[in-house]
């Protein structure tokens, strides 16, 4: 599903060197997890993955099911099945959020030579996605983001990506300012998207969300590199001893 | 300012001199009359076209702009008038009265004004009531905005237009259109007075359809709205034309009444919406919306004076501005409170989105206070397209081109939602679409 081999990328404003040579291959069905003290490169990876033109890709090559992904613009990555969460979700004045994913549905369908979707079929969807969430229909009537709290934005994150149905998720930091009923709220929401045609990145400072959506294999991110790679138990042994450790065998 | 020196008339304003010693005999009106639009082509020969040394046409030069003045627009011819309203429709099948005013002219015969009666309204021409013993009352009657060199040069030509009264207490069913056409090329001057009775509501549409050619349109909308009532207008200035489309509202509000107007300029060579308000009685309120688009070296211009002359008064104006290409965009907006205005809530925004490098903004927020408890604030802004809300957008798969569309909609769209005339919301998204497509 995706293959990165020796990715090196920098800032491209100032040219800070921020990964230097990832190498990850993440199979169908596949949860990967990758963790990471502060500034080791997590963020990085995932907005070069949904292709942010922040950053510069100066060696090594991503490939989505077999496709150069370095090659393709933003909105091409996400109808072939990428999806991000984002850490920070966006406030979009203005935008209603119906109007907003009536728009990505089928901007996504379009692309893929698909039909768009009837107003009922799209109604219907949205509904039922939303009430496994607990998103109410008054957020949905809101401009997307704008005064939702933590939680919510984050429950919209993944009301989308269960709407849009793509091949590989990438969560980055989906547990920050979340609370524990909410925390739960948005792991049974990942959980219901996980299949065996589908695979999945979570990017975490923290176990505790590990202990919620259990992946198959744990990977220690340091300056940019991954230095540790393990099954869920490392996660385990991260949260007991700290990044320390792999800081010191990465410099 | 003691003119003494003659001044090189430019071709325009020789033009329009020309043009006015050709057409004063036919020109509808009264003695009265006559003598007024005398006075208003002396302060042309005077002081010229207004220009950027004049301080409310520094951003807008209409003097450097006018290259020369076409005639006055001929009669309309029946045909090419019901041809271009029945191929136009800018509030789609929106349920509405329609009152029309072609080349210049009111036309009764394809105005509702059977229907309008019956709602209490009454709509007569302006033409014939000039004629009358009061008809010029109806030039001089606005309290403000006589000394502008655009209102002077419209009562200098005024052809005609719509005499609007809505009987006290009438709450009409419907909007009701004002749409202004051009059947032929040629200038027009149209001059609509409105009176809004004593509790009153009324919601009006302006639109304009045709082309004036090189003619320049300057229309002027003079309202009065009485204790208690309410008007809500919604102007639109479309449509591609080469030369300069010159549009000015007075409002007189009186006490505890509503005035609210929306101002959309879509893709004008050289537009200018021009607003006065004056409040005459205490708790009124005013809200005042400009959405503008210009592409391409379109000037587009939307300028308001709000005077707080009596305590208690509210006004809110909130307007916005995309450009694109190497358009300009103008606001200049100035709110007065006198003395003894007390208790005046003044807040105004404006807001502009540049989409090119090239495109320029001129913002100008003016408070001039001389009360001493009011609440007034104002602000202005002006940038670029968010990239981090763009890449969101298209994080989610939709392509640059819509997501950008997506983006200035919402930006615009915020004034209109504010507006809140939902029967008018969705035609004026679709315009907005519209401009974007095309410009």
């Amino acid at each position: 599903m995706l293959e990165i081999k020796n990715l090196h990328a920098r800032i491209a404003e100032d040219e800070t060197e921020i990964l230097n040579g990832i190498n990850l291959t993440v199979n169908p069905g596949e949860v990967h997890a990758i963790m990471g003290p502060n500034g080791s490169g997590k963020s990085t990876l995932s907005y070069i993955l949904a292709g942010k033109d922040d950053y510069e890709v100066t060696e090594g090559e991503i490939l989505f099911n077999g496709e150069n992904m370095l090659e393709m613009e933003p909105d091409e990555r996400a109808a072939a099945g990428m999806f991000l969460a984002f850490q920070y979700p966006i406030e979009i004045p203005g935008v209603a959020t119906m109007e907003f994913l009536k728009t990505a549905m089928n901007a996504q369908r379009k692309a893929r030579g698909e039909d768009p979707l009837s107003i009922p079929d799209f109604m219907k969807r949205v509904k039922a996605a939303a009430s496994h969430l607990n998103v109410s229909m008054d957020m949905l009537k809101r401009p997307l983001n704008v005064g939702f709290s933590g939680g919510e934005k984050k429950r919209a994150e993944i009301l989308q990506m269960s709407l849009l149905e793509p091949k590989l998720c990438v969560l980055d930091e989906t547990d920050s300012g979340l609370d524990i009923d909410a925390l739960r709220i948005v792991s049974e929401g990942v959980n219901k998207l996980r299949s065996p045609e589908r695979a999945m990145v979570v990017i975490t400072h923290y176990q505790r969300l590990l202990d919620h959506i259990v992946p198959d294999v744990v990977h220690v991110l340091s300056k940019g590199r991954i230095v540790k790679t393990g099954d869920k138990d490392l996660a385990l042994e991260l949260e007991k001893n700290g990044y320390a450790d792999y800081v010191d065998t990465a410099a | 300012m003691n003119v003494s020196v003659p001044i090189n008339y430019t071709q325009a304003e020789s033009d329009l001199i020309d043009r006015f010693e050709q057409r004063k005999a036919d020109l509808p009106g009264s003695v009265a009359v006559a003598a007024l639009r005398e006075a208003a082509i002396r302060q042309l020969r005077e002081k010229g076209l207004p220009h950027r040394r004049v301080e409310e046409y520094k951003y807008s030069d209409l003097r450097a702009f006018l290259k020369s003045a076409a005639p006055l627009a001929e009669k309309a011819k029946l045909e090419d008038l019901e041809s271009i309203l029945s191929n136009q429709n800018v509030f789609g099948d929106l349920d509405r009265y329609r009152i029309v005013i072609a080349n210049g002219a009111f036309v009764a015969g394809l105005s509702d004004v059977e229907d309008l009666a019956k709602e209490g309204v009454t709509v007569s021409s302006l033409q014939d009531a000039l004629a009358g013993e009061t008809g010029a009352q109806l030039l001089t009657m606005p309290k403000t905005g006589q000394d502008d060199g655009i209102v002077a040069l419209n009562t200098a030509f005024v052809q005609g237009g719509a005499v609007i009264v809505v009987r006290e207490g009438a709450d009409l069913s419907k909007p009701v259109e004002l749409i202004q056409v051009a059947t032929s090329s040629g200038s027009q001057a149209v001059r609509n007075s409105i009176s809004v009775g004593k509790g009153a509501k009324l919601r009006l549409l302006e639109t304009f359809v045709g082309d004036t050619g090189d003619g320049e349109l300057n229309t002027v909308f003079d309202y009065t709205i009485e204790d208690g009532a309410a008007l809500a207008t919604t102007r639109l200035i479309t449509g591609k034309v080469s030369t300069a489309r010159l549009f000015t509202s007075i409002a007189t509000v009186g006490a505890e009444a509503e005035f609210k107007s929306l101002g959309f300029i879509a893709g004008s060579r050289f537009a200018r919406n021009q607003q006065f308000v004056n409040f005459t009685g205490e708790n009124s309120e005013a809200k005042i919306y400009g959405v503008t688009m210009a592409g391409g070296e379109d000037l587009a211009d939307q300028t308001l004076i709000v005077d707080h002359a009596v305590p208690h008064c509210n006004s809110r104006e909130f307007f916005k501005t995309v450009l694109d290409g190497r358009s300009k965009g103008v606001y200049q907006g100035r709110i007065n409170v006198a003395p003894h205005a007390q208790k005046t809530d003044g807040e105004m925004m404006t807001q502009a989105l540049l989409l090119s490098e090239e495109a320029e903004m001129a913002n100008k927020p003016e408070l001039e206070i001389f009360a001493d408890d009011v609440i007034c604030a104002h602000g202005a802004t002006s940038g670029q397209i968010d990239e981090d809300l763009l890449f969101y957008l298209r994080a989610r798969g939709i392509p640059e081109d819509e997501a950008r569309t997506l983006l200035v909609l919402a930006f615009l769209s915020e004034a209109i939602e504010e507006y809140d005339e939902e029967d008018v919301t969705e035609g004026l998204e679709e315009r907005v679409r519209d401009w974007l497509a095309g410009h």
